[in-house]
């Protein structure tokens, strides 16, 4: 597939003269913030830094942290860095617990927002001549204006649908011959299926890809979607606290995705420590917003497990790309110094065509963090000789083993013998008196 | 000559096995034969019945892994070197045995063994072969 950029002169840009952008943007940024939002002020104060202790993104590691909470507790306007007039728009997230997190923007920063989006779309080869269906819901929300003003900017046609009213989405679609779709992966999937059961053949129909974001999703997601829509389907990811949909995009390499670095600047840290962490590594993913006005936050943890890689890419992009996330940081586990997420359990049984019913069992014996898995025995897995049954768990401990970096007893247990809801609490066992 | 033997997961839980031996007699299934393989987490019961289709429903429907394995079972005189002459017609033919256990027996003149195999119809000729006598399946369903 032929490769489209929209600002290749950033997208493409060599690592040098995009570190000495960071670092002057970080420069201007951390100066704004101290002058101008009371909260990091003092914050800067407390950690004894003067603004111009800032001289490159080589000093990002001393800059305090910012988090969700900070964002609650000055709700909600607290840490905007703008006077009122200079604000064009308000979003903002429903929070399950607490407040909201309001977001402010600037002309700017709609701009800036609106060029992550455009470089995913022409990233997923959306053209000027192409139409744009947004299927994602307008509102507070960020997805829908997100895609919105990227199409705008990206010169394609806008067919502003919004969520909802399904078979009407697929009536347009055909009818109005929508060639990239942007929704939620499950609603991709949800109206790939509505087709279907129209009877409407995709083959009908001009889509020719979809960006797909706001929510998890598998590349067995991906593969169903793809096929359902006969469509190339591309990961966006993005949150309003950082701007919305676009803070970085899956290219046609399909194998990461492609951070706005030079509007934000990503670090993964080690949750605990706070420490950084190197490429390859898991940990936190924190965004600093070296590129906005209204909202400059400072060093911003995302609570998404992830992981970077600064190596050049096929598609000729040089910026960093991001590993989908793998989890929330609120789900992990510190086993003999080693971070442990369910996700990585429910990756291993679901690789092996298992249903992710398990729980994890923390222990420590003789000073020693021991882990055991508890899995479903299944009709598959069972038989009448224990050689068999054995042989089954050792297969699943190494693999396990593999990519949790450290050793798991696995225990099958009775069928149904494991609680199946949602909540940490029933995954989790840890009964370690620390 | 076949014989269905119930092989059921039973995690080492207190009061699972009678949870098992509850909803059999419920089911008025008679126990014939048992054995349990054991390790530190679970056991694997099986069982010998009367009944074993019914048996396997009734388990099933109350939510146990369970499944049918095929096995044999032979009679041997109840005399010295009775069980060795059919293990070592078995091994001479190079048929390994997984596991084998005794038989309930109402008389005492002939030791009832259930045996295991990788391979039954092979084994099944060996020891007709070999003059060791093979239970029918009637036989055994019907003690
Ligand atoms: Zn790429």
């Amino acid at each position: 597939m032929e490769n489209h950029y929209f600002q290749p002169e950033v997208e493409c840009a060599d690592r040098e003269s995009l570190r000495a952008l960071q670092s002057q943007r970080l420069r201007e940024m951390i100066k704004r913030c101290y002058e101008k939002v009371p909260f990091y002020r003092k914050k800067l104060d407390e950690a004894g830094i003067k603004p111009e202790d800032i001289k490159s993104v080589d000093d990002i590691k001393r800059l305090p942290f910012t988090t969700k909470n900070d964002l609650r507790d000055n709700y909600p306007y607290g840490l905007f860095a703008v006077p009122r007039e200079e604000l064009i728009r308000i979003h903002a997230s429903s929070g399950t617990t607490g407040n909201p997190t309001v977001v402010g923007y600037t002309r700017h920063d709609v701009d800036v927002w609106a060029d992550g989006a455009a470089r995913a779309l022409a990233a997923a080869g959306c053209t000027t001549s192409d139409f744009v269906h947004v299927s994602y819901g307008y509102g507070l929300f960020t997805g829908g204006l997100g895609l919105h003003y990227g199409a705008e900017k990206l010169g394609a046609a806008v067919i502003p649908v919004s969520s909802g009213n399904t078979q009407r989405q697929v009536q347009i679609l055909k009818d109005f011959g929508s060639n990239f779709l942007c929704c939620t992966p499950s609603y991709a999937a949800y109206i790939g299926e509505t087709c279907r059961d129209m009877g409407v053949d995709t083959k009908e129909i001009a889509l020719r890809g979809g960006i797909f974001g706001a929510e998890a999703w598998s590349e067995g997601m991906r593969e169903n979607i793809e096929k359902l829509l006969n469509i190339n389907a591309y990961d966006i990811y993005g949150l309003s606290e950082i701007a919305g949909p676009g803070v970085s995009y899956e290219c046609p390499e399909k194998n990461g995705l492609h951070v706005c670095e030079d509007y934000f600047y990503p670090e993964i840290i080690n949750p605990e420590t706070g420490e950084v962490l190197p490429d390859g590594e898991y940990g936190e993913l924190v965004f600093t917003c070296i590129g906005k006005e209204a909202l400059p936050l400072i060093r911003y943890r995302t609570r998404d497990i992830c992981a970077l890689n600064h190596e050049k890419c096929a598609c000729g992009r040089t910026l960093v790309r991001m590993a989908k996330p793998r989890g929330r940081t609120d789900d992990m586990l510190v086993i003999r110094g080693v971070n442990v997420f369910p996700s990585q359990i429910e990756f291993v049984l679901t690789g092996m065509g298992l249903e992710p019913n398990y729980v994890l069992v923390v222990d420590r014996a003789h000073n020693l963090d021991t882990l055991e898995v508890k899995v479903e025995m299944t009709p598959e897995m069972f038989s009448d000789s224990v050689k068999n049954i054995e042989a089954v768990e050792r297969r699943m401990a190494a693999k396990l083993h593999t990519v949790l970096n450290i050793s798991a007893k696995v225990t099958l247990v009775e069928p149904k013998s494991i609680a199946r809801s949602e909540g940490k609490a029933q995954r989790i066992i840890d009964n370690r008196k620390i | 000559m076949i014989i269905k033997q119930l092989s059921i997961f039973v995690e080492n839980k207190e009061g699972r096995l009678s949870e098992i031996t509850q909803t059999l007699a419920d089911n008025n299934v008679d126990i014939r034969a048992l054995s349990i393989a054991d390790t530190t987490d679970y056991g694997i019961l099986r069982l010998i019945v009367n009944n074993p289709d019914a048996a396997l429903s009734a388990l099933k429907s109350e939510g146990m892994t369970v499944s049918l394995t095929d096995v044999i079972a032979i009679a041997v005189p109840d005399t010295p070197g009775g069980l060795n002459k059919a293990v070592k017609v078995l091994s001479e033919k190079n048929i390994s045995i997984e596991y084998m256990y005794a038989f309930l027996n109402p008389r005492k003149d002939t030791a009832f063994v259930i045996m295991r195999v990788e391979d039954n119809e092979r084994a099944i000729k060996a020891l007709t072969d070999g003059g060791i006598r093979l239970m029918h399946n009637d036989e055994i369903y019907s003690l």
